[in-house]
């Protein structure tokens, strides 16, 4: 039988606070244990939650980017359940009533099409903290820095059939969370992770089969394998004659498997209701305009803009624009360059994004400065060098040996225009080389551009690469007529 | 000396009369005396306290401070505070040393107050006898074999004793109303989110609120003055200027329209009661008050939203003491889900149990709607009889309490008796208003008080009524036997 997949996602964004949502204290990662934990953070009887306003702010960024709606009304609610690492003994979340609902994302396939995938609702929430089994002998030792630390919870429709899709959909929110400047994408922190709903149909049924959840997943990598890995038992269970069994997984990259957390029968009653701490907030239309108008330019238009201003292809412009930084990085070297749209876009998916992917480097970390890059492919453009020679000047700038034309200045890499120094590399090499003109003369004009490779390379290799091999090709031809 | 109320205290401190650690000791060695047959405290701050008071001398002795600077006064134990015990009346924060001031109690300090202990209550304020507390039953001063109400009972006790001229409660369901009743004091639950909830440990958040206990209603004013207003660190707290509370307390109440509810005058009231605060009202229609009859129609359903609400509420505020922080812990956990049951099982008492058992079922899947929404509908209700109450009048008055003061281990096995005599109280919280109890005479030797009940943020007049009413009367004078 042909199964289909379907896919929801729910995505945990930490919100780029300085501080919790409910508390002055900081939010920074990688502090000492519990010195970023307040009294409320604690939850010491007798403190109370103070909302961060910022998350609300935040929150509405995003709702307006997906073309959400954003409700005049929304109401935090209490999530009651017993862990150590949550010090209230519930967490403070939304139920009815979040400050995002309903809006929608493009996302880009493989085959070059896009398909809309619906965002139910994103709420705002806060982070607990964090369980430390290790090094406290039979105890478990908790931190609580990360408790209260916001976060916007973005739940997706089951819209996407395949794990390609739900990593597409994925990067998409990532690039627009990353783009309004509300999270910062760490997914190595765990500034951004998911879960994954998934379930599997026989094609062409309507009824949705019994769904799985994957818990906690934190890079685009493993919820690809995750998905497939998952989807791959459910077949394995349903074609053997079984049932999905409706319940919490989690997902080991080590062993590439999921296995059962907890099944819905063991799953908490939350006993959601309101907070009767906090007061419901109210966001009125003009805050949302104000917002609306202040929006930065998104990644699905600014890859428009990319393919009509630079002219370049749907697939570099998705590339360029998936990332904000990556964006600005090109348009400052196209602009160094003289405009030079094509060649800039090359280097930066080609060799820049190479390097970067070597070093492990962020293009926010990269060596090489926009303005560096321009000011290469400006000398490139200019016949200054040669593209071959280019990457040369690439790699020591990358290595920290200065500027493009510092480089070229220091090791003598100018390419070598002078037709006269040119003439004479052409003539010795002719001098020298009686078989290879015998030969060259001697074959039909179709074979004649591969053999005059040799003559090419042999003069290359004399000038260190520096010959203009637009010159030397033309001034051999010309000598090498019988 | 230790019969005179905040005011006189004040002048006497500010002529030199006195001195505040002259006071201090004074208080502190009643307290010390009387604390074994009363029980009305749970910590008593001596060191403490005789520190707060030189330095209070030393403000006074530079022509700083305040009205209250130097005086004594005692906390419900209920409002943490910092570097002193803080135990709610609970075996769970047995241990507990808060480490820092709720915001009440940081208004009273900056004031120049003098902490002078910490008063016993039913556990986490849940009760209405003073004998779910973990630290023993209080009692009543007027006769140690009854209760003094609760749950803010140590502080109302106190007072009534004169161990404390004036002492904090905390009101969640008539737990200042009540207690203050009882003990023939005069106390005040202001309106939802007059008084700072911060530092307070909650009960049930939606309903809570402090309040001053105190000998009369001037006193209630002055501490008024101290620890109203809004705070930043309570989202509920509202942003409403503040009254000076002393300034209308001299008003004539000429033409005061005072409205009173059928459904408080019914057959669930004691009929000496009921006569008590028929005189009551006569004497402020005596100050040109008018009485007109109204009705508050819903006054029946408060009970029932009234242990759903407050329930589900502290079902999730309690969640907290669970035995990995701070407060209680059982011996030897074998496992999480040991250490939770048993920390939590040895550490809240019977009747703090019962109300977390309620809440948790009330909010639970399947059944939220049918109890925990059908109460908050059922607020609106209320809200709405009371509203529509004030259209007509300026005031409510009735009973605070349907009887006096009852024996100790009376009620206390037969908890829907001791919800019912809530009935007068109860709906003030669901509806957020402002009331008080002032002494109205004596039942068979026991203290009645009469409950006012004022519109959102009216505390003022509520206190000028009170105030005017002391003035002609001298019930809140009565100091038990023994006591003098």
């Amino acid at each position: 039988m042909e199964w289909e997949t379907v896919i929801g996602l729910e995505i945990h964004a930490q919100l780029a606070t300085r501080s919790k949502i409910f508390s002055g204290a900081a939010t920074a990662y990688g502090a000492e244990p519990n010195t970023q934990a307040c009294a409320v953070d604690l939850g010491l009887p007798g403190v109370l939650p103070v909302l961060n306003e910022q998350v609300v702010l935040m929150a509405i960024k995003f709702g307006l980017a997906i073309d959400a709606e954003i409700p005049e009304r929304s109401i935090f609610a209490r999530k009651n359940y017993f862990y150590p690492d949550l010090p209230k003994g519930y967490q403070i979340s939304q139920f009815e009533l979040p400050i995002v609902s309903r809006g929608n994302l493009e996302i880009e396939l493989d085959d070059g099409t896009t398909k809309t995938v619906g965002v139910t609702r994103a709420h705002l929430e806060e982070d607990a903290g964090k369980s430390m089994h290790e090094g406290f002998g039979n105890m478990t030792g908790i931190d609580l820095n990360r408790a209260g630390t916001p976060l916007l919870e973005i739940v997706s429709e089951p819209d996407m059939r395949s794990a390609k899709e739900a990593v597409a959909y994925m990067k998409k929110i990532h690039s627009i969370v990353r783009y309004l400047e509300i999270c910062d994408g760490n997914m190595q922190e765990g500034s951004f992770r998911c879960d994954a709903n998934v379930s599997i149909r026989p094609k062409g049924q309507k009824e949705f089969g019994i769904r799985t959840e994957l818990k906690n997943i934190n890079s685009f990598r493993f919820v690809e394998q995750a998905i497939n890995i998952e989807v791959e038992r459910q077949i394995d269970i349903i074609e053997d004659g079984g049932t999905i069994v409706q319940e919490t997984r989690l997902y080991d990259p080590n062993k590439n498997e999921t296995r059962s957390m907890r099944s819905k029968e063991e799953a908490n009653d939350y006993r959601y209701f309101p907070d009767p701490d906090l007061l419901p907030v109210q966001i009125e239309p003009e805050l949302i305009e104000k917002i609306r108008s202040e929006l930065p330019e998104l990644p699905n238009a600014k890859k428009q803009r990319f393919i009509t201003e630079f002219n370049l292809s749907d697939y570099d412009s998705a590339v360029l624009t998936a990332q904000k930084e990556m964006a600005a990085y090109f348009e400052t070297c196209v602009a160094v360059a003289g405009g030079e749209a094509k060649l800039s876009a090359n280097w930066i998916s080609g060799e820049l994004s190479a390097a970067l992917n070597k070093d492990n480097k962020e293009i926010t970390e990269c060596p090489v400065s926009a303005e560096m890059l321009g000011g290469m492919i400006k000398r490139i453009k200019d016949d200054t060098i040669s593209g071959k020679i280019a990457k040369q000047v690439f790699e020591a700038m990358w290595n920290g040996e200065g500027d493009a034309d510092t480089i070229i200045e220091k090791k003598g890499l100018k390419q070598v225009t002078d037709s006269g120094a040119i003439e004479k590399l052409v003539d010795d090499v002719i001098a020298n080389s009686p078989a290879q003109v015998a030969q060259y003369q001697a074959a039909p004009p179709d074979k004649q551009g591969k053999l005059i490779g040799y003559f090419v390379g042999q003069i290359m290799k004399q000038s260190q690469g520096k010959a203009n091999p637009k010159q030397v090709n033309e001034l051999l031809k010309e000598k090498l007529k019988a | 000396m230790h019969l005179s109320t905040l005011a006189q205290l004040s002048t006497a401190l500010e002529s030199r009369q006195i001195s505040s650690e002259e006071l201090t000791r004074l208080y502190l060695e009643r307290c010390k005396k009387f604390n074994d047959s009363l029980n009305c405290f749970i910590t008593i701050n001596e060191d403490s306290a005789m520190a707060q008071a030189k330095s209070a001398d030393e403000q006074r002795a530079a022509g700083k401070g305040s009205a209250l600077t130097g005086i004594p006064i005692a906390q419900k134990d209920i409002f943490c505070t910092n570097g002193i015990k803080t135990s709610c009346g609970s075996k769970m924060l047995d241990n507990f040393i808060a480490p820092y001031d709720a915001t009440v109690i940081e208004k009273m300090n900056a004031a120049g107050i003098v902490n002078i202990g910490k008063t016993n209550m039913d556990e986490f304020a849940m009760g209405s006898s003073n004998e779910t507390s973990f630290y023993g039953p209080v009692k009543n001063p007027w006769d140690k074999d009854y209760v003094p109400g609760g749950s803010s009972g140590g502080s109302a006790s106190a007072v009534a004793a004169r161990l404390s001229p004036a002492a904090t409660g905390t009101d969640t369901g008539g737990s200042i109303r009540q207690p203050a009743s009882l003990c023939g004091i005069t106390g005040l639950k202001p309106t939802y989110g007059r008084v700072s909830r911060y530092g307070m440990v909650a009960f049930a958040s939606s309903l809570d609120q402090g309040g001053p206990m105190t000998q009369t209603a001037e006193d209630a004013a002055l501490m008024m003055n101290v620890i109203a207003g809004f705070d930043q660190r309570d989202s509920t707290s509202a942003e409403v200027p503040v009254d000076d509370y002393t300034a209308k307390l001299n008003d004539s109440i000429d033409g005061l329209k005072i409205g009173l509810p059928k459904e408080y005058f019914d057959e669930g009231l004691d009929s000496n009661i009921a006569k008590l605060i028929e005189d009551g009202i006569k004497e402020l229609e005596k100050l040109g008050a008018v009485c007109k009859d109204i009705e508050l129609p819903n006054t029946q359903l408060s009970i029932p939203a009234y242990y759903v609400v407050a329930p589900a509420e502290c079902s999730s505020n309690l969640s907290r003491f669970d035995g990995v922080r701070y407060g209680y812990r059982c011996d030897n956990p074998e496992d999480l889900s040991d250490l939770y049951c048993r920390s939590r099982g040895e550490g809240f008492g019977k009747e703090v149990k019962r109300r977390i058992m309620i809440g948790a079922y009330v909010l639970s899947a399947g059944y939220y709607d049918a109890y925990y929404l059908k109460a908050q509908q059922v607020r609106h209700l209320i809200r709405d009889d009371f509203q529509n109450a004030f259209k007509e009048v300026d005031i409510i008055a009735g009973p605070t309490a349907t009887g006096t003061a009852f024996k100790l281990n009376e009620k206390i096995n037969d908890p829907v008796s001791m919800y019912l005599s809530d009935i007068y109280t109860v709906s003030v919280n669901l509806a957020g208003l402002p009331a008080m109890s002032v002494p109205a005479g004596f039942s068979n030797k026991l203290p009645v008080g009469m409950q006012l009940i004022g519109n959102y943020f009216e505390e003022s007049k509520l206190l000028n009524i009170a105030h005017r009413y002391q003035q002609a009367t001298d019930w809140h004078l009565q100091v038990p036997g023994g006591f003098e």
